[in-house]
């Protein structure tokens, strides 16, 4: 570690963090020691993103590999940062110091800190070793670090009950996905124990080894990352955490679960065969779908946010589903514009999906509610807050000038070149996942009109929320940056796309035409005549247009304007109750699709005349996933425990002879072992 | 030179969508009247109503916000912008290629997010319902959109809608399931998004029917006039496009000159004269419907792009 390399700087940033842990303990409890914990992974993590960012950008800059006398004997603890782990280190660092800047505001009000931030700047170090490291030891104990970081984090509050079942169900969920992961490795290492990433690059595992290692990390990197139906823990524990922490766990730990996949579907496990893009689509389209579908239903604001994730998993696995399918066919142009279009979108929701985080932690400090019923009118008391949560919430749902709307885009795009392929599963596939995706577009965009109208637009529901003040200046600052990210990202697209060039070369073997030299800087997927789109020139025509209109109208017609009671059809009514409220917002669709998929029942009791009860209106949903699969598992092992729970009272006797039987069952297995 | 001559026809197109507009809104309405029999109002009352409006003031809710107010200008500037890159009477407009026919419905979607939240801003019951059912209409009608897009993109081989156009004149485009099948469901598409009979009815202040007028109930003054006029340049550029991908005949190329203009000028308004008796003929002959029919309205729509869009996956000639 002689030279001060990209790698090296990270992973220095990453062994900082983890001191940092320390020196937490010891002054979490004094006034200044917020300030002092988030200020410095401020600091740290904007070096590890520069260093990431040179590594990305400096195109011939070589990968070299840190190799530290830690983990097994024969391997070490390896690290490096090509393009790929580059790109996900500029993803997790951005977020981390978005988060932490924002946290020095936001930290301050945190009651118990000596429960937040030691285990804040671990979370940091941890998700930066899982993308660094290049042996599967290293990545296992980073991914486990950061999975049991977190969980520390998501029991913050542990004083609510809802919390402590979150931890619980987080807890097995992540266990099981390490499980998987530990397996995964353990085949793609082979007997003879190549565990580092370079060994097993070179060990060409057999087609059904490979299908093995697939389906595993489908599991292990879609537990973490979310992917329908492994997602029940997220909707729990993401909302749990405290805020800045919600926005790391959504927006940046479930990239680190797509960069796991990435890693080892399109780099260690060889070449890809043609259903395996078969899988990851139906599979990614059905997360898409249900994730916005569960999203609609709610009215806890952050919980509405953590299911969104879901859907954003959907999209960029559907993004990578499509780019296993061209490689699988030796397409490689087309393979990276999916590829590049995924990537994106994984830049694209940490932006947006930390924002909208950042967004509900400080409505939650403001007004004390995450539950969207009781607010309402927050646009007049945090107008600031109120823009930059508008943003984020064109953003996510993929509108045009900003930067959601280009990785869909470009999906759509990557979708339209797939008649191409000839295999006729993926000609009926690919279709269908189009049309769902679009569905879950529109279905988003629907979602945040009802997450940003009825908390922020409106009337006020509750006293809280006609008290609230706007949130602090560093806070703001944070939301602000990330929201001014997303115009640029959205309007200068090319710039982002050929900065991933390098990562998209190594993983789908191709790239995508060099963007910047095309005039105006417009993109271009493939080929002008083809399709082209000009983010820039869209936010411009219509900045002017929508300037020219208004001075125009003053000007030369009428800019006189009195503020008078609401019309209403002649019928307002001054009780803030009588406004739409989130889940009658939602009724149309609920009853549309809800109906379907969720089982959704309204019950109307009236009470018989002359009972003065008021009339009720209940809304049943039922969750399929969490009742035909992990309730079944559930009592499935409650009752198989209940029936172990004999074997606690037997005699010594009884004991012994089923130690004795044991022994003897086993040897005999050992002697009938071919 | 031919810069300029690009600038001028970009100009034009600009300004002959807005101005076209309310005369679009007009005429259907007279043709609507004329077939049940009413005088009607003028064809030029749209202009007037609009002149009218821009000049009243602006009665504003006591508990609208800023957004309420930006809001109009956003919806006009993005249906404006969207509107002037569909070819009317030219293709290859000299910004024709900052946005393919994709990005152009996203931008009316743009509109539409900002539509639904100023219905929710005042915080009415009508307001809400407008919103929450707008919603559920887009939820819909913009998938059936894309799957539009997609059989038009598959058999072209672009999204561009020049490049579009121009392949659609020409005669490689040929007799196709797949278009009729796509034309069906674009006009089911434009009736729901326009929010016309038997979606949406545009004449209508009955309470429980409203959709869009229930979202612009709180709009009055040069906000309701920019909003009627984006709704104006909406009808038109549905109509535009229509026209443009399955009747492009007269449309002129790149680099035409004046004759060519002229005609393909003379050529669209005679596009939009027709559309506009379709429109009304259909319009009073059917009778609205409930809003919870809409759904299966326009699933039928995003069934029938779908269709089209599965036929030329397993078949590109179909």
């Amino acid at each position: 570690m002689a030279a001060l390399t990209p790698t090296a700087i990270v992973l220095a940033c990453a062994a900082l963090l983890l001191v940092l842990a320390i020196v937490a303990v010891m002054v979490g409890r004094t006034s200044a020691g917020t300030a002092i914990v988030y200020g410095t992974s401020l600091l740290l993590t904007l070096i590890a993103l520069a260093a990431g960012l040179v590594q990305l950008l400096g195109t011939d800059a070589p990968a070299d590999t840190i190799v530290l006398p830690l983990g097994l004997p024969w391997v070490g603890a390896r690290f490096r940062m090509d393009a790929l782990s580059a790109f996900f280190v500029v993803v997790v660092d951005l977020g981390a110091a978005a988060a932490s800047l924002f946290a020095i505001g936001y930290g301050a009000h945190e009651r118990a800190p000596l429960r937040v931030l030691p285990f804040y700047p671990a979370f940091l170090a941890g998700m930066n070793l899982v993308v660094l490291a290049d042996d599967a030891f290293s990545f296992l104990v980073a991914w486990e670090f950061m999975s049991l970081s977190s969980w520390a984090l998501v029991m913050a509050h542990h004083h609510v009950p809802e919390n402590v079942r979150a931890g619980y169900v987080y807890l097995v969920m992540a266990s099981f996905g390490t499980l998987a992961l530990l397996l995964t490795f353990g085949l793609l290492a082979g007997p003879a124990g190549g565990y580092a990433f370079a060994d097993i690059r070179a060990m060409h595992p057999s087609p059904a080894l490979a299908a093995l290692v697939l389906c595993l990390a489908m599991l292990g990197a879609g537990s973490k990352a979310g992917l329908v139906p492994l997602h029940v823990w997220l909707p729990l524990a993401h909302p749990a955490a405290p805020s800045h922490v919600s926005a790391l766990m959504s927006g940046v730990m479930t990239k680190v679960a797509v960069y796991g996949f990435a890693r080892i579907v399109l780099d260690l496990a060889g070449e890809p065969a043609w259903w395996w893009s078969v899988l990851v689509l139906s599979i990614a389209a059905i997360t898409c779908v249900m994730g916005v579908l569960y999203a609609l239903m709610q009215h806890d604001l952050k919980r509405l946010l953590a299911y969104h994730t879901v859907e954003n998993i959907g999209i960029i696995f559907i993004a990578l589903g499509l780019a296993l399918a061209f490689k699988a066919y030796g397409m490689a142009w087309a393979a990276a514009l999916a590829l590049t279009a995924g990537l994106l979108h994984v830049l694209n929701h940490s932006l947006f999906k930390s924002l909208l985080f950042f967004g509900a932690g400080s409505v939650l400090t403001a007004t004390g509610e995450r539950d969207m019923e009781h607010l309402g009118g927050l646009i007049h008391r945090m107008p600031q807050t109120a823009f930059a949560f508008l943003i984020g919430c064109a953003a996510i749902s993929a509108l045009p000038p900003l930067n959601g709307f280009v990785s869909e885009w470009l999906i759509f795009q990557a979708i339209l070149l797939s008649p191409q392929l000839p295999s006729w599963g993926l000609k009926f596939l690919v279709p269908a996942v189009g049309a769902l995706l679009a569905l879950s577009a529109t279905l988003a965009a629907a979602c945040f009109v009802k997450a940003f109208g009825v908390t922020f637009l409106g009337r006020a529901r509750s006293t809280a929320a006609s008290a609230a003040v706007e949130t602090d200046r560093l806070s703001l600052t944070a939301m602000l940056s990330l929201a001014a990210l997303c115009l640029i990202a959205g309007i200068l697209p090319g710039l982002f796309i050929d900065a991933l060039a390098t990562a998209v070369q190594g993983l789908a073997g191709g790239r995508m035409p060099v963007q910047t030299g095309v005039e105006w800087l417009s993109i271009v997927p493939i080929a002008q005549s083809r399709s082209s789109y000009n983010g820039l020139l869209v936010f411009l025509f219509m900045m002017i247009s929508g300037a020219l209109a208004a001075s125009a109208i003053h000007r030369l017609a009428s800019d006189r304007l009195r503020r008078a009671p609401a019309w209403d059809c002649g019928y307002p009514d001054a009780s803030p109750a009588t406004q739409y409220s989130a889940s009658s917002f939602a009724q149309p669709i609920r009853r549309v699709f809800g109906s379907m998929v969720f089982r959704a029942r309204e019950q109307v009791e009236m009470p018989p005349p002359g009972d003065l009860r008021p009339a009720r209106l209940a809304v049943v949903l039922h969750d399929p996933v969490w009742e035909m699969l992990y309730l079944p598992v559930a009592t499935g092992v409650s009752r198989a425990a209940e029936r172990l729970n004999h074997l606690q009272f037997l005699t010594i006797r009884q004991f012994l002879s089923i130690v004795f039987a044991a022994l003897v069952v086993l040897l005999l297995v050992l002697a009938l072992w071919p | 030179m031919a810069l300029i001559v690009d600038f001028a026809v970009q100009g034009a197109q600009m300004l002959i969508v807005l101005l076209t507009a309310p005369l679009l809104t007009g005429l259907v309405r007279k043709m609507k009247a004329r077939m049940l029999r009413r005088v009607g109002p003028p064809v030029l009352q749209p202009y007037l109503d609009l002149a009218r409006l821009m000049r009243k003031e602006v009665v504003l809710a006591e508990s609208a916000s800023w957004l309420f107010r930006v809001i109009p200008y956003f919806i006009f500037a993005a249906t404006w912008v969207a509107a002037s890159l569909v070819p009317t009477f030219r293709t290859g407009l000299l910004f024709s290629w900052s946005a393919d026919l994709i990005a152009i419905i996203a931008l009316l979607g743009s509109a539409r997010f900002a539509l639904a939240l100023a219905g929710l801003d005042v915080g009415t019951s009508f307001g809400g319902i407008g919103s929450s059912r707008e919603v559920m209409i887009a939820s819909l009608a913009e998938p059936a959109m894309i799957m539009i897009i997609f059989t038009l993109a598959l058999v072209v081989g672009s999204t561009q809608l020049s490049t579009m156009a121009g392949f659609m004149e020409s005669p490689a485009v040929g007799l196709r399931v797949s278009l009729g099948l796509a034309l069906v469901a674009l006009v089911m598409v434009a009736i729901a998004e326009n929010a016309r009979i038997p979606v949406d009815n545009p004449a209508t202040h009955l309470e429980l029917t409203m959709v869009h007028e229930a979202m612009v109930l709180e709009y009055s003054g040069r906000h309701l006039a920019l909003i009627e006029l984006s709704a104006a340049l909406k009808l038109l550029l549905y109509l535009s496009l229509i026209a443009c991908l399955f009747v492009p005949w007269g449309l002129a190329g790149p680099g035409a000159g004046f004759g060519a203009l002229a005609v393909g000028t003379l050529s669209y308004l005679g596009k939009l004269l027709i559309g506009a008796f379709l429109l009304a003929l259909f319009e009073t002959s059917i009778a609205k419907m409930r809003v919870f029919r809409v759904p299966e309205f326009l699933g039928a729509a995003l069934m029938l792009g779908l269709l089209g869009t599965l036929l030329l996956f397993v078949s590109r000639s179909l």
